[in-house]
């Protein structure tokens, strides 16, 4: 066993001992714990358990990657922009309000504050978005077993699996608070040293936000010498609009994303969820402002190592992750030496690579992971980075499994199937709802239809355009009414669902067709859902008649953040379902 | 609270709202983005500004517009004498 693989097995096996130690001490029985910690998490450990849910496989292992090699450099800040930007909005337009609504999760509210159909399609749109996102996960999970466990990626994924679903089963909401803060401190220390390290050894510069400025105008050099764009320019045309597109479908995604809005009711109260908010975005903002420091100090390392060196001559870390399958080189022109040239890739037949570079083809899911190696970093700091990869997909895709887990179990078997079911049975179901999409999710890992970021990206989408326009306007819109939300949730989201579906590679070597749709990508289109959303909400809801009389005074007195009588009592179920929904909305 | 406080609350809050959003805006969709062209022609730390502003500045902007809001309602929700928050949550 090579020191690398015993330093990531010491890692790994600290790190996950820590988790689920604290996972058990805070095991809980009743349904309630199980969803939602009753109350009492102090702001900066909500703050710090949300940055642990939020960054994912997708910040974690992916984002940098993206960044500096599926572009040329700068428009990966998409991804920068819209994973944070969104806080701004789920701070100031979402947050304080669905925690003095007091309802445990999205679809209570949609079902509270529309109509039970608009509640049934946001289960419906919740379930997708969430096992699009940990499809993601699990992809990041077979990137780290196979490279540091050396098996096969389909059994990584395997391993994965079993491991997320005693995890999410185990804990609940409770344990998972506090293992999210373990997580978030883990995976923290795991990103922000080897940047530091790199930085200085790379620009004698030890704050990497600052060596940063000296390695992309050295970039910028290196990739106009090998004929790319270079890695700080701007872009224009159909390229601007797209990443004008993605940056909004990411940020009003955020706003829509289940598993971090149900963290919101864990905060004591509208205060607390305030500056939830804040503690999260600030936790969050350490990893994403160095991200695309790390992204461009490998990219520096990876031309600077590869072009020109002898096929016969490839470092160690490359030989690594070519037996891992990740990564590869075609001598295209047979002259023994490397080029990262754009001149020297093979024409693209019949579809471009993804992570062509010239000679290169490198899997852009493996920068992160492989940054510590290529800059020759001590084997600890590459197991810790492993370490921290793991626990970024594990508590990501325990967080989603847990939402989609409360969605079936509550809002699905108990309300629509079976509502006599007992507490018991209502948690039976979840589980089974959660094995049933790590199968899922575990077929995708397997067959990755694109990089975790995109996978990701695309899982915003389908959230930004189903739920961000029915959350905001139920919140700032007292006229918004149940048929309008329901055909705007409908036809949004299920455009998006089916331009996703046609889009991207699911079964098989292609997607069933082209981008129609102007030809904006699948990872964008959300962004034009949701205005459609929009649109058909706020016209939908203005040719019928307006809600109620009492569910206008409701949604008036969860904008003030002190106790009111009619929130207090409609969270006691004291409010008359006629009079809040009219007759003919009344619950069966 | 009465009808003519809370209306002033609402409005103070819409207020604080709009205008953090608008700065929002202008540093991501506007510096980040659509400006960015523009922006490059100075530059930060060895950066063109635009290129600055999508990877570094906007994140670290939008940190600072949710610290100012977390305080600004603070302080109003003391003025209009809010001190007591519903704490309740429930299922449906």
């Amino acid at each position: 066993m090579s020191d690398i693989q015993l330093w990531t097995l010491i890692m790994v096996g600290v790190s996950f001992t820590l988790y689920i130690y604290i996972a058990f001490r805070s095991r809980v029985k009743e349904t309630k714990g199980f969803y939602v910690a009753g109350g009492g998490v102090p702001a900066l450990a909500n703050g710090a358990a949300i940055g642990a849910d939020w960054m994912s496989a997708a910040s974690f292992i992916s984002m940098a990657g993206i960044i500096a090699f599926t572009s040329n450099g700068y428009s990966g800040g998409a991804y920068l922009m819209g994973w944070t930007g969104g806080y701004v909005l789920l701070a100031l337009l979402i947050a304080p309000y669905l925690r003095k609504f007091g309802k445990y999760t999205i679809p209570d509210f949609v079902g509270d504050r529309y109509n039970e159909t608009a509640r049934l399609i946001a289960v419906l749109a919740t379930i997708i978005m969430s096992l699009t996102y940990v499809a993601g996960q699990m992809r990041g999970v077979g990137v780290v077993f196979t490279r540091f466990l050396e098996v096969d990626t389909n059994l990584g994924v395997v391993i994965g699996m079993v491991i997320v679903f005693f995890y999410a089963v185990l804990g609940g909401m409770k344990g998972i608070t506090w293992t999210q803060v373990a997580q978030y401190s883990v995976l923290i220390v795991a990103y922000l040293v080897p940047a530091f390290a790199i930085s200085s050894e790379l620009t004698g510069v030890v704050v990497p936000h600052i060596g940063f400025g000296e390695i992309t105008a050295q970039l910028d050099g290196l990739q106009a010498d090998l004929g790319v764009a270079e890695y700080t320019a701007s872009i224009s045309g159909d390229a601007l609009r797209n990443m004008f597109l993605l940056t909004l479908a990411l940020m009003c995604g955020t706003a829509g994303l289940p598993h971090i809005l149900v963290r919101f009711y864990t905060a004591k109260d509208v205060r607390a969820a305030r500056f939830s908010a804040l503690w999260a975005l600030f936790f969050i903002a350490l990893l994403y402002t160095t991200a695309p420091t790390i992204g461009a100090f490998s990219k520096f390392n990876i031309i600077d190592q590869l072009d020109g060196t002898p096929v016969a001559d490839t470092p160690a870390w490359f030989n690594n992750w070519a037996d891992a399958g990740l990564i590869s080189i075609t001598d295209v022109n047979e002259d023994g030496i490397i080029s990262l040239a754009a001149e020297a890739a093979p024409p693209p037949d019949p579809l471009p690579v993804p992570g062509q570079f010239g000679e290169l083809v490198i899997d852009n899911d493996i920068v992160v992971l492989a940054t510590p190696e290529i800059a020759g970093l001590p084997a600890p700091v590459v197991g810790l980075v492993a370490a921290g990869g793991l626990a970024a997909a594990l508590s990501t895709a325990s967080g989603l499994l847990l939402a989609i887990s409360s969605a079936f179990a509550n809002d699905v078997y108990y309300k629509k199937i079976n509502p006599q079911a007992s507490e018991a049975r209502q948690v039976m179901a979840g589980r089974i709802a959660i094995a049933g999409a790590i199968i899922v999710a575990g077929y995708f890992g397997v067959n990755p239809p694109a990089f975790i970021s995109q996978v990701v990206a695309i899982a915003f989408g389908l959230a930004c355009s189903a739920l961000f326009p029915i959350i905001v306007l139920g919140i700032f819109w007292k006229r918004a009414n149940g048929i309008g939300a329901s055909a705007g949730i409908l036809v949004g989201f299920g455009f998006t669902f089916v331009y996703v579906l046609t889009t991207v590679k699911l079964f098989g070597d292609a997607p069933l067709t082209d981008p129609w749709f102007l030809g904006i990508p699948a990872t964008a289109i959300g962004a034009v859902g949701m205005i459609f959303n929009f649109i058909v909400t706020i016209v939908v809801s203005l040719l019928t008649k307006p809600p109620t009389a009492v569910m206008q005074e409701l949604v008036e007195e969860i904008r003030y953040p002190g106790k009111t009588a009619l929130v207090a009592a409609h969270l006691a179920g004291q409010v008359d379902e006629s009079k809040l929904h009219g007759e003919e909305g009344k619950k069966e | 609270m009465d009808d003519a406080a809370r209306k002033a609350y609402w409005r103070s809050n819409v207020r604080i709202v709009t205008v953090l959003l608008v700065i929002w805006a202008l540093v991501s969709y506007g510096a980040g983005i659509l400006l960015a062209d523009w922006l490059n022609q100075w530059s930060l730390i060895d950066m063109p500004l635009g290129f600055w502003f999508a990877q570094q500045g906007s994140i670290i902007t939008f940190v600072l517009l949710i610290a100012v809001y977390v305080w600004y309602m603070d302080r109003l929700d003391k003025r209009y004498g809010i001190t007591e928050y519903e704490t309740e949550v429930r299922h449906s």
